[in-house]
């Protein structure tokens, strides 16, 4: 029966049948009880809001409250993005999210060599405080929950975000959001490091040791499989390497002394939404009950807030096409509905263009109204967890659990992430699992549709697309320059010493010292010059 | 084989494919350099981060016939175009020099303009990148 339904399928011309998940998974027909008589629903679902939370964090889900819909968005000057922040905020957006530019997400001002044509690019150049400051000018930082997408100098942008909100007259400890600062999926897919792994290690415990005693409303860091399956890999590693890097942090926090209860219920996560409909959700749920499982039996956690995953979701930037870019708005959907139903407590949703440019204002809006529609029109969210008991999304969600336990153990065989990473595991997998990727779409196995079928002419000089000029550098050049020349000199750099000598003592936490040195209006690429000085600049090996 | 010294055409195409600026954008290299690779091609992947400078002494050092260019960060109109002046600079025009990235089509025409022999954009299939890269440099081989 099964064979006929099979053959049903793949009879008709270009039915688009793949019996495969993305991500090489295989799948049945049809599926049935026996397929997950294995699981029992105390041990393995649990109600929402109940260990090991497979079917969601909260008992009431979107009813009690609905996820924040915080659009990542940065451009140019500080000045052009914080018009675009108020602009967002006063269409209903809930949070903000601020995309860097190049130069800033490596460590370097708008002046220097490295930062020629990147400026303002793809977000916005913050060099100094002054910067972060007009960022926010206008916006009350006690009042919005911002998100910082940034990693090698992370624990920089914090002391901006820390120094500019004591200048608003806001104390930290008042502050919500978060910097996602997790270094090692830099080294695993995006690239953007600075020092080697096991000093941004140090960084990063330092971080969270200094936000768990300060910043008691402040989520310390964002673990992030975005950026890992942006890179080519696949559902299951994304979802493995995600959480293996979770634990790496839990287990390094542990390492130098701190209690797993005082920070991990402060840990989350970011995944992408891809567009395998089931297999996304089947991941986001996976992805919930391994975290409660390990950090119940293997960490020891006793909080239950510990054991939660929480997680913001992003949709695929890597399943956006150029052609009929339009469609995209359609793909962004699904791929929104998809992590909506496995339970985000957060979400940006693309803007169409995104495979031209940065998106224009009317893309981003539309961007922000399909979750609008999502959230108030098609009532997906009065019941939660709306798939649990399916055969089939339970036997993906089990099938991921296993295949990400499979990667576990690989990793473990290495000593661990960092020592995994030195040897390129990661790099080899994602590598192999890109090229498979693309080539199942060139012998067509897979359809992408406007790429290899239904293609049609087009002309794309009719989309309009948002330019960022030279202009933008230029202003940004001579501001920072500004900002060098009118600061007390002797006073920026004796911050810098002491900050030096803070990054020699693995014992003093660098945090405060940070704050000083953003204080005294020393710039970013200053303040990762002095501390490469102390730690060196990491150069990876390439594969492909 | 024969006994016969190989000449410049008999040997593999030889090509650079290289990262510049601060784009970390790996995939699209990845994916192009492995596809080359399999077509044949000898493939020298320059890794993150290099400057214009960097990547035309290698494609010298390492006498290619082509360099590809990725850049995702939208530094396209500063880098490419310093590419270019570097392969002018160090006596390496006939170099096929060659690109893509996230690229509005305007730019697309511009670089074009500015000697950048071909842009591809994402959704580009593999199979026309390397029968370009094929058709430019074994022309390039022939001219040589």
């Amino acid at each position: 029966m099964a064979k006929m339904i099979e053959r049903g399928l793949r009879s008709g011309p270009g039915s688009g049948a793949v019996d495969r998940t993305i991500s090489d998974v295989p799948l049945n027909v049809v599926y049935a009880p026996s397929d997950t008589e294995e699981l029992d629903y105390g041990r393995d679902l649990g109600e929402p809001g109940a260990y090991p939370y497979t079917r969601g964090l909260h008992p009431t889900g979107y009813r009690g409250r609905l996820w924040t819909m915080r659009q990542f968005a940065g451009f140019g000057t500080p000045r052009q993005t914080n018009e675009r922040y108020k602009f967002l905020l006063a269409q209903g957006q809930t949070g903000l999210s601020v995309a860097f530019d190049m130069p800033t997400l490596m460590g370097y001002d708008s002046d220097a060599q490295a930062a020629r044509g990147e400026v303002g690019r793809c977000g916005v150049a913050i060099d100094s405080l002054a910067d972060m400051e007009m960022l926010f000018d206008g916006i009350d930082m006690g009042a919005v929950t911002t998100s910082m997408t940034i990693n090698g100098p992370a624990a920089i942008a914090l002391a901006q975000y820390v120094a500019a909100a004591e200048k608003q007259g806001v104390p930290r400890d008042r502050l919500g959001g978060t910097v996602q600062a997790d270094i090692l999926k830099e080294y695993i897919a995006q690239k953007e490091w600075i020092f080697p792994p096991r000093p941004h290690m140090r960084l990063i415990v330092d971080m969270i040791a200094f936000c768990t005693s300060e910043m008691p409303r402040w989520n310390t860091i964002s673990i992030s499989g975005y950026h890992i399956r942006e890179a080519g890999s696949t559902a299951a590693q994304e979802l493995a390497f995600t959480l293996a890097d979770g634990f790496a942090y839990v287990e390094a926090c542990m390492a130098a002394g701190m209690d797993v209860d005082s920070f991990a219920p402060r840990l989350s996560f970011f995944f992408n939404s891809h567009i395998d409909f089931f297999e996304e959700i089947a991941k986001f749920r996976a992805a919930r009950r391994i975290y409660a499982r390990r950090m119940r039996d293997r960490y020891g956690a006793k909080d239950p807030r510990s054991w939660q995953l929480r997680f913001h979701t992003q949709t695929a930037g890597c399943s956006a096409t150029a052609q009929q870019p339009e469609n995209n708005i359609v793909r962004v959907a699904y791929e929104a509905l998809a992590a909506v139903l496995g339970g985000t407590q957060s979400l940006h949703t693309n803007s169409m263009d995104e495979v031209h440019a940065l998106p224009t204002e009317k893309s981003a809006e539309i961007a922000l109204r399909t979750q609008q529609v999502l959230a108030y029109e098609t009532n997906v969210t009065n019941v939660v967890d709306p798939l649990g008991g399916s055969y089939y999304v339970e036997s993906l969600t089990s099938e991921l659990e296993r295949q990400a336990e499979a990667y576990f153990e690989q990793i473990a065989e290495y000593g661990g992430v960092v020592e995994a990473i030195e040897a390129g595991f990661f790099a080899r997998e994602i590598a192999e699992a890109s090229y498979r990727y693309q080539r199942s779409i060139e012998a067509k196995d897979r359809i992408v549709v406007g790429v290899n079928a239904f293609e049609k002419e087009e002309r794309f000089d009719d989309i309009e697309l948002l330019r960022i000029t030279e202009k933008t550098e230029r202003e940004q050049t001579q501001a920072v320059q500004r900002v060098r020349a009118e600061r007390d000199a002797a006073r920026a750099r004796a911050s810098l010493e002491r900050l030096q000598r803070a990054c020699r003592d693995s014992k003093d936490n660098v945090m405060p010292h940070l704050i000083a040195c953003v204080n005294a209006y020393c710039t970013e690429g200053e303040i990762v010059e002095a501390m490469v000085e102390v730690y060196g600049r990491y150069v990876e090996r390439s594969v492909f | 084989m024969a006994a016969t010294t190989p000449s410049a055409r008999e040997r593999p195409l030889r090509v650079v494919v290289a990262k510049a600026g601060l784009d970390g954008h790996d995939r699209g290299a990845k994916v192009i350099a492995r596809a080359l690779r399999d077509a044949g091609m000898e493939v020298i992947y320059t890794g993150l981060f290099q400057s214009p400078e960097q990547i035309v002494q290698t494609a010298i050092q390492e006498d290619a016939d082509g360099i590809g260019l990725s850049i995702l960060s939208g530094a396209h109109m500063t880098l490419f175009p310093l590419v270019i002046e570097q392969l002018r600079a160090q006596g390496a025009q006939d170099v096929v020099f060659f690109g893509g990235g996230t690229i509005p089509p305007d730019d697309v025409a511009a670089l074009k303009k500015l000697g950048v022999r071909e842009v591809f954009t994402p959704g580009a299939p593999l199979q026309d990148i390397v029968d370009f890269v094929k058709r430019a440099c074994a022309r390039r081989t022939l001219v040589n």
